[in-house]
């Protein structure tokens, strides 16, 4: 092979533009006298105008320190110096239905084909602190996710699964507080030190309000339960994240790529000034607030989004909020494919859907993945779904070799250029919620929900043009609808449980709840006080959700929500 | 506006019964029909079918039409459609919409669900439907 000689020094930068400029006018010009391309302006789901091609010049925008290296500050490139090279992602399949035993079964079934931690669905009821028996619990019961109303439901629930080598994930919100502690009583029946269970509680209210619509109290006394939870697992349950702030419903709630990122880190910056109002020290409880996003269809906006995302954190916790300790400004990120992006007719694609952007969430750097189910579009996941779903991460992991490389799409012209105009936006954007008065504030008001129903709406018609493709659905579209098996639904469940219920409702030390409950209210009365503590007892003595949640409401009331569309 | 134009104009009453907080494509929905010319009313979240079949008596509308993307779907439409016949109110239009698979589907217009409404349909036709059902019930 003959080396090809340097005939002139590197080119410059300058020269490169008149390279480009060069091009434009002979190669491009004449290739598009002959044919157009296929659209006047190419964008990003997202709406970001996309060029042609990406130079040298588009990435020299980008400071090489905002770059970085892997495990360092800024973190673009990713939390930890090792990333996947040292373990992969936590592959964290959700599941829930019926009564705490069928979910158990599930969990060993998933960790039997290889899954590496626990993530659990509750049902409706339980996600907005009714008993099962309340009349507005009537055909929810254990429908979309597992039923919990008392301890021994979480017991059902996490029988002989060891609770200091498994994290377990709740998809849990108004009620999380409740649900957290039934895990630490459910931890010291079993003897476990509390300080090595890990594990995630949802906890994430803010974006109830915007856009997964589950609550119970007013939006301040809902936040301050969230602060509770912080304050309480950074001093007695250290490896335990008592928040997951959360985009990924933002999102399925019709919001962009960027939008999710914006509001969820508008959300981050509330719940940390609410903590940092109690005297804690930012440092002290910053390195376990954990992340939650979704994976979106459109590729390289999805990795730039997570890059973006990273970043911008990081400058925040350092600048912002003073943080010291790298570990306070590093982003740690669950993700989930799009649940939005499934289709019913030929569901089958919903597994290439998932793949592709399973990979996007590997190649941005995520730390645990939940790929979804080919059928969800449907109904709740089967087995078989699920299993299918699980071996698709299991083939970017053990196939691909793209673990072998950190954040290998670093330094590519496009993608740098993508990151930072995601994080330019990202701070416009905190920036005005701050003009406006913060994220709480805002969301009293209806303007994020406004704003993602807005995206909704544009989405909904980019689709029925044809403006936004959809396989199957506004383009290659077939008149028959192929046969599916779906998950069964046990009409037996809600009895079951209604009678598990009432049962320990009856034999448990009555006077004793109802004093406990009198001492919660006055502990809520104080703001001062955390909830936790006293809650945890009283799940010990068999309250049940509803009592507590109800105990709650006698003096905080309901939230009452003025709708926008 | 004229009492004679007044009354062409197409009431709809778009509620989400039960307590999921789905609520992206029952704001589509709504923001279709209002841009459709219509008149419409959305009852924000989490609604019993009590409440919902009051507001939609006591605000005298042509269409119900009601989101649940919980699975409860089975239990709630027989009780809203309880409800309607018991307030002698069963001429209003009962539309669906959701995660309602096939055969919960078919079983739900033998109920007397006029239509329902699956995820990603366009647009246009949620607000063709809409009117097509109205043309095509008896005047009242």
């Amino acid at each position: 092979m003959i080396e090809p000689k340097r005939a002139q020094p590197a080119m410059a930068l300058d020269d490169l533009e008149r390279q480009i400029a060069d091009w434009e006018q002979n190669e491009l010009a004449d290739f598009l006298a002959r044919q157009k391309e296929r659209k006047a302006q190419f964008r990003t789901i997202g709406d970001f105008d996309v060029k042609r091609v990406y130079t040298a010049l588009d990435a020299a925008e980008t400071p090489l320190e905002d770059i970085g290296l892997p495990g360092q500050y800024p973190f673009t490139r990713g939390p930890y110096p090792t990333m996947y090279r040292g373990r992969p992602w936590t592959m964290r399949q959700i599941a829930g239905f019926g009564l705490g035993a069928d979910t158990n079964k599930r969990f060993k079934y998933l960790l039997s084909q290889g899954q590496t931690g626990l993530s659990t669905d509750f049902d409706m009821p339980t996600l907005m602190g009714y008993d099962s028996d309340n009349p507005r619990s009537l055909g929810e019961v254990g429908r979309e996710g597992v039923a919990v109303d008392t301890l021994e439901d979480m017991e059902a629930l996490y029988e002989g699964i060891d609770l200091e080598q498994i994290s377990v994930s709740m998809t849990i919100n108004p009620t999380a507080w409740i649900l957290l502690a039934m895990y630490a009583a459910l931890g010291q029946r079993r003897g476990r030190d509390l300080n090595k269970m890990s594990g995630t509680i949802q906890a994430d209210i803010l974006k109830e309000y915007m856009a997964q619509k589950e609550w119970i109290y007013p939006v301040r006394p809902s936040v301050r339960l969230v602060r509770d939870c912080i304050t309480y697992c950074t001093r007695d349950m250290k490896r335990f994240n008592p928040i997951n702030i959360s985009g990924y419903h933002i999102s399925e709630a019709g919001a962009s790529p960027l939008q999710e990122v914006a509001f969820t880190l508008a959300n981050a910056v509330a719940y940390i000034e609410d903590v940092i109002a109690t005297g804690m020290d930012v440092d002290e409880f910053a390195p376990r607030l954990a992340f939650y996003f979704v994976s979106q269809a459109d590729f390289f906006e999805e990795i730039a989004k997570f890059r973006a995302a990273r970043r911008v954190y990081a400058k925040l916790m350092k600048h912002r909020f003073g943080a010291r300790k790298a570990e306070s400004m590093r982003l740690r990120f669950h993700c989930q494919t799009a649940a939005a992006t499934l289709t019913k007719p030929q569901f089958k694609v919903n597994i290439i859907r998932t793949t592709l952007q399973a990979l996007a969430a590997v190649l941005g750097g995520a730390q645990s993945l939940h790929t979804n189910g080919m059928d969800e579009a449907f109904a709740i996941p089967t087995e078989e779904a699920m299993k299918l779903a699980l071996r698709t991460q299991q083939v970017i992991a053990d196939e691909t070799n793209v673990t072998n490389v950190i954040d290998p799409l670093g330094g590519s012209y496009f993608l740098e250029n993508l990151t930072t105009r995601f994080e330019k936006e990202i701070f416009r954007i905190l920036d005005q919620v701050d003009e406006l008065g913060g994220a709480i504030k805002l969301i009293e008001d209806g303007w994020f929900q406004a704003q993602i129903a807005e995206t909704a709406y544009e989405t909904a018609l980019r689709k029925a043009s044809g403006e936004k493709p959809v396989i199957g659905v506004n383009k290659y579209v077939e008149e028959e609808m192929p046969a599916i098996e779906l998950h069964p639904h046990d009409e037996s469940t809600e009895r079951r449980q209604i009678e598990n219920l009432q049962r320990i409702r009856r034999d448990r030390d009555n006077t004793r709840v109802q004093a406990l409950l009198q001492r919660l209210r006055d502990v809520a009365r104080d703001d001062s006080k955390n909830v936790m503590p006293l809650t945890i007892e009283l799940v010990k003595a068999q309250a049940t959700m509803g009592d507590i949640v109800e105990a709650l409401r006698d003096i905080w009331g309901t939230y009452q929500e003025r709708p926008v569309f | 506006m004229e009492t004679t134009e007044a009354k062409n104009i197409i009431r709809v009453l778009i509620a989400k019964v039960g307590l999921d907080g789905h609520d992206r494509g029952v704001k589509i929905v709504a923001r279709c029909l209002r841009d459709a010319g219509m008149d419409v009313i959305y009852t924000g979240l989490h609604r019993t079918p009590e409440e919902v079949v009051h507001a939609a008596v006591q605000e005298d509308v042509d269409v119900l039409g009601v989101s649940i993307l919980s699975g409860a779907h089975m239990t709630i439409f027989p009780k809203i459609i309880e409800l309607l016949r018991q307030n002698q109110a069963d001429d209003i239009i009962l539309v669906g919409g959701g995660v309602i698979p096939d055969d919960d589907v078919a079983e739900l217009r033998k109920l007397g669900v006029a239509e329902i409404l699956l995820q990603d349909t366009p647009p246009q036709t949620v607000a063709d439907t809409i009117r097509d059902l109205v043309t095509q019930r008896a005047p009242r």
